[in-house]
């Protein structure tokens, strides 16, 4: 029997405003139990909410970014319900008109020939205040209440229920993560809490339809999204067929046992009794400041990609790769502004090979990397011009990544790594180790290529790695011929 | 104490008397009075604050206000005065901060004598929602102030203070300052800053001045209104001077009077001072025209659901967890937000909480809060039309005359009902003010009510003022012997 997975996400994105969504106190991470909880944040009576425009800026440009609807007129509501963690008794959130209404994001799922791009449809995005903190270790059989995070602004992006597998789903999480931070709305920081998914996961056999969900809370790991799922899925498939029928919940993921459990049924649900907040007008958002905010973007990730593949000729996947995210999207068309776009696929194979590599062995970012996108452009110069080979340039990279030097120039010539080129430097070498090889050279003359590859190295290792790999092949061969 | 805003800045202006003199005076007759009308003083800090406008006017920096004691309604926020909202709720509350209103009080160097009392949550027409118990009418103490800034009307009929905040949410200015003989407006929605006021129905609230005339409610209301940044429905327009026409003649002034509004439904003798109210305002050149409210009569069912649905919501954050009342014994979370709120809420706030939160649940919102909201557009709409044929409205402010403490409180139907010619002023936003027009049963006052188109402030006081300029029921004081009038006067 096989059956079909429906899936579809909310995601809590945490907008990198300074202050929070209706109060001047700050939003910065990790201070003190409640020192960034002002009155407003506490609810002490007479306070008022106040809109936060950046947040609104960030929600305007995130609807630019996936092609939705900008609400013109959208209406703030209060959803009802008690929690210690909720100061007001109501959490300020969007309900019947959302701010950010329809859009699409373009995913890529799966490696190799099972790769498949496709697109998600999005119903939703509206902007909401985060509820404070409760802390149910360390204080002895009660319970602590932290209201830093009280009022920090959210935008909760709502896909349509169009995912049918956690691979589709952690591609979306994952290129939604990427657009935010692109965008420069969110920090993306996961541990921080800053991007946050509910997963909403029903099954159905094919043709039949929509099972009933269950929603799977607060998952903060592309990894646990996965996890999450993929055990929901076993267990309603489980379910179904020892007969049993799927209750409408929701349910916590335990990271340590793997599996998810129950935190209320659709009986518990609340009642939020949501209501127009008559303390904050109607969201107004006039066409002039859409334009403002769109001239204040970056260029898109798909219209770079697609740029890239254009401009510079360089395959999907490589301009996929290299607009991974916004900083090394700008890195590389740095190193290709100093080095020229003829240099474009050599930049790019050195941005996605030696420098990840190099930063990721560090866990920096490409922000932090040592060696500047001019400084590359120059490496990349002297490949180009035959004046250092592949080699050598590796060497002066890492030799650039460690201060030696200001300048892939300076580097080549204070350590001498010019490349010879000078036939003349060269046979004698060739000589030497022709007459150190005698084993080698027989093999060669007896048909074995292999042996040749490694005359050519023992060339390469004697000139120190400066004799240039295309003469000693010529050089080699016609003193073999000879 | 008679003596008027005016009168009193005149003294304080010429060195014939301090701030700390007047607020020392003010503060024995409110301790002398019986009225009950404040719910907390704190002599202290009065006369920190009357030193504090004695020192402005020596360093020649007084306002028109400076050095004038007043009574502050306990619903705004003011930073180290306890602030309870009339609630054993806020029985413990200190406020951290300072209300807009406060604040601008402060600059204009205004006198707290001390904090007045109020219907709990300003949820009330006659002060016998206070946790602090009820307030006297200065006219006759067995009958009620009206509600909920009963504690201010009591205090200025009294003569105790020239002046008093008060909040207007179905009635709650006009209505107590008609009950007590006194001058009270109600702005235009956004006008006054509601950031700090205690939030009872948040579309609805407004704050205002009452005092003895029209034209120191003028005076009061330059200094309380104006744009804040902090609160979201205040509105972004130029400051204005409340004063600046209140001597404009009256010639050729529409008055419009509803149709119905004079009959059956009240009282004869509240009938008759208004007819002879607006008579007067005829004799002063204004010319009486007929106009419709066809909606008006939906007005307090359409009320009755807005504001309990809004202080539902607004009253949640009252949960025992941060600040306020929290019960000694609980078996869990639940138990206790129940029981905290339960023994923190009286009658009034617990019925309009659940009222409010029945009309919000799942299957009624459309059936009541959404039919509320459309009766209140054409209540608007109402008003729009009307204001087309005539400048302000006139009528009364009540069916009758205040009643006796305890005769509607078996009823709250009955007691709603006194609140209909004054809560679709509310659901329209409009500005409206109740001046003494006369007396009625009992020697009670009563109260004329002018309502005005959006922002019409300003002309609202000038019609008052004219009035007040050719009568003299606004100067009567109660008879000596009754309880907040005696021996301090």
């Amino acid at each position: 029997m096989t059956w079909e997975v429906v899936i579809g996400l909310e995601t809590h994105v945490q907008l990198s405003t300074r202050s929070k969504i209706f109060s001047g106190a700050s939003t910065a991470f990790g201070a003190e139990p409640n020192r960034q909880a002002c009155a407003v944040d506490m609810a002490l009576p007479g306070v008022l909410p106040v809109m936060n425009e950046g947040a609104v800026d960030r929600a305007i440009a995130f609807g630019l970014a996936i092609g939705a609807h900008v609400a013109p007129r959208s209406v703030f509501a209060r959803k009802n319900y008690f929690y210690p963690d909720l100061p007001k008794g109501y959490q300020i959130s969007q309900f019947e008109i959302p701010v950010v209404q329809g859009g699409s994001i373009a995913i890529q799922v799966g490696e190799g020939d099972k790769a498949y791009t496709k697109q998600v449809e999005l119903t939703r995005a509206h902007l909401e205040e985060d509820a404070g903190k409760s802390l149910h270790e360390d204080f002895h059989g009660m319970s602590g209440i932290d209201l830093n995070r009280a009022g920090t602004p959210l935008l909760e992006i709502v896909t349509e229920p169009v995912m049918t597998s956690s691979a589709e789903a952690v591609a979306y999480a994952r290129a939604l993560h990427a657009l935010v931070m692109w965008i420069g709305i969110c920090d993306g920081n996961m541990q921080e809490g800053s991007f946050r998914c509910d997963a909403n996961v029903s099954v159905r056999r094919p043709g039949e339809p929509l099972g009933t969900r269950r929603e799977i809370k607060n998952l903060n790991s592309f990894r646990f999204l996965q996890q999450a799922i993929d055990y929901e899925i076993r267990w309603q498939i489980e379910q179904i067929e020892d007969g049993h029928t799927i209750q409408q919940a929701t349910v916590l993921f335990d990271p340590d046992t793997g599996e998810t459990r129950m935190m209320r049924s659709k009986e518990d649900a609340h009642d939020y009794r949501y209501f127009p907040d008559p303390d904050l007008p109607p969201l107004v958002i006039e066409q002039a400041r859409i334009e403002r905010v769109k001239a204040g973007m970056p260029e898109l990730p798909a219209a770079m990609q697609a740029r890239f593949a254009a401009d510079y000729g360089l395959s999907a996947y490589d301009a996929g790769q290299l607009t991974a995210s916004l900083d090394t999207a700008r890195y590389f068309e740095a190193v290709v502004a100093a080095a020229g776009a003829a240099q474009a696929k050599p930049a790019a194979n050195w941005v996605m090979g030696e420098v990840a590599a190099r930063l990721n062995r560090e866990e920096k970012g490409i922000g932090e990397s040592p060696v500047s996108p001019a400084q590359l452009a120059g490496v990349l110069a002297r490949v180009a011009d035959n004046t250092i080979s592949n080699n050598i340039a590796r060497k002066v990279f890492e030799a650039l990544w460690n201060g030696e030097g200001a300048s892939a120039d300076a580097i080549i010539e204070a350590q001498g790594l010019k490349q010879v080129t000078d036939a003349s430097a060269i046979e004698p070498i060739i000589d030497e180790v022709l007459a150190a090889n005698p084993q080698s050279v027989a093999e060669f003359r007896a048909g074995k290529e292999k042996a040749f590859n490694a005359l050519v190295g023992q060339v390469m290792k004697a000139s120190r790695g400066k004799a240039s790999p295309a003469q000693v092949n010529e050089l080699l061969r016609k003193k073999l011929a000879g | 104490m008679s003596a008027t805003i005016i009168a009193l800045a005149a003294d304080l202006a010429a060195g014939r008397v301090s701030a700390v003199e007047l607020a020392t005076e003010a503060l024995a007759r409110a301790q002398a009075s019986t009225l009950s009308a404040f719910i907390t003083l704190d002599p202290e800090r009065t006369l920190a604050e009357a030193r504090a406008a004695d020192a402005l006017r020596a360093a020649g920096s007084a306002g028109p206000l400076t050095g004038i004691p007043f009574a502050q309604k306990d619903i705004f926020c003011a930073e180290g005065w306890r602030t309870t909202a009339g609630s054993k709720m806020l029985g413990n509350f200190v406020a951290p901060y300072d209300a807009t209103v406060v604040a601008r009080g402060k600059a204009a160097g205004l006198v707290t004598i001390g904090r007045a009392n109020m219907d709990e949550f300003a949820m009330g027409s006659t002060n016998e929602n206070s946790a602090f118990g009820p307030v006297r009418n200065p006219w006759d103490a067995a009958r009620v102030p009206g509600g909920s800034s009963g504690g201010s009307a009591a205090a200025v009929a009294a003569g105790i203070v020239p002046a008093a905040t008060g909040t207007d949410t179905g009635g709650s200015i006009r209505q107590p300052a008609g009950f007590c003989g006194i001058t009270g407006i109600k702005p235009t929605y956004g006008v006054v800053s509601r950031y700090g006021m205690i939030a009872y129905a948040s579309s609805l609230d407004q704050g205002g001045p009452m005092a003895r005339t029209a034209q120191d409610c003028a005076v009061l209301l330059n200094a309380m209104a104006g744009f804040d940044e902090r609160d979201a429905t205040s509105l972004q327009r130029e400051a204005e001077d409340y004063t600046r026409d209140l001597d404009q003649p009256l010639d050729g002034l529409r008055v419009g009077v509803p149709r119905g509004w004079l009959g059956d439904g009240v009282s004869a003798d509240v009938r008759a001072a208004v007819e002879a109210g607006i008579a007067q305002l005829e004799a002063l050149g204004a010319k009486r025209v007929e106009v419709d409210l066809p909606h008006a009569q939906y007005a307090i069912a359409a009320y009755y659901v807005i504001a309990p649905a809004e202080a539902s919501s607004n009253l949640s954050r009252y949960d025992g967890v941060r600040y306020g009342h929290r019960a000694a014994e609980y078996a869990d979370l639940a138990d206790m937000y129940a029981k905290s709120r339960a023994e923190g809420f009286g009658a009034e706030v617990r019925r309009r909480i659940l009222v409010g939160t029945y009309v919000l649940s799942a299957g009624y919102y459309d059936a009541y809060y959404l039919k509320a909201q459309q009766v209140r557009r054409r209540i608007a709409e109402d008003f729009a039309t009307a204001f087309s044929a005539c400048d302000v409205i006139a009528g009364p402010i009540a069916p009758t005359v205040a009643y006796k403490l305890g005769e509607k409180t078996a009823d709250p139907v009955q007691m709603y009902l006194g609140d209909v010619y004054t809560t679709l002023v509310n659901l329209a936003g409009l500005p409206a003010l109740s001046v003494p027009c006369g007396f009625g049963e009992g020697g009670m006052p009563v109260g004329l009510q002018l309502i005005g188109g959006a922002f019409s402030e300003a002309r609202l006081l000038n019609v008052a003022h004219r009035f007040q300029q050719t009568t003299d029921h606004h100067l009567r004081m109660p008879p000596a012997g009754a309880p907040g009038a005696g021996g301090a006067q």
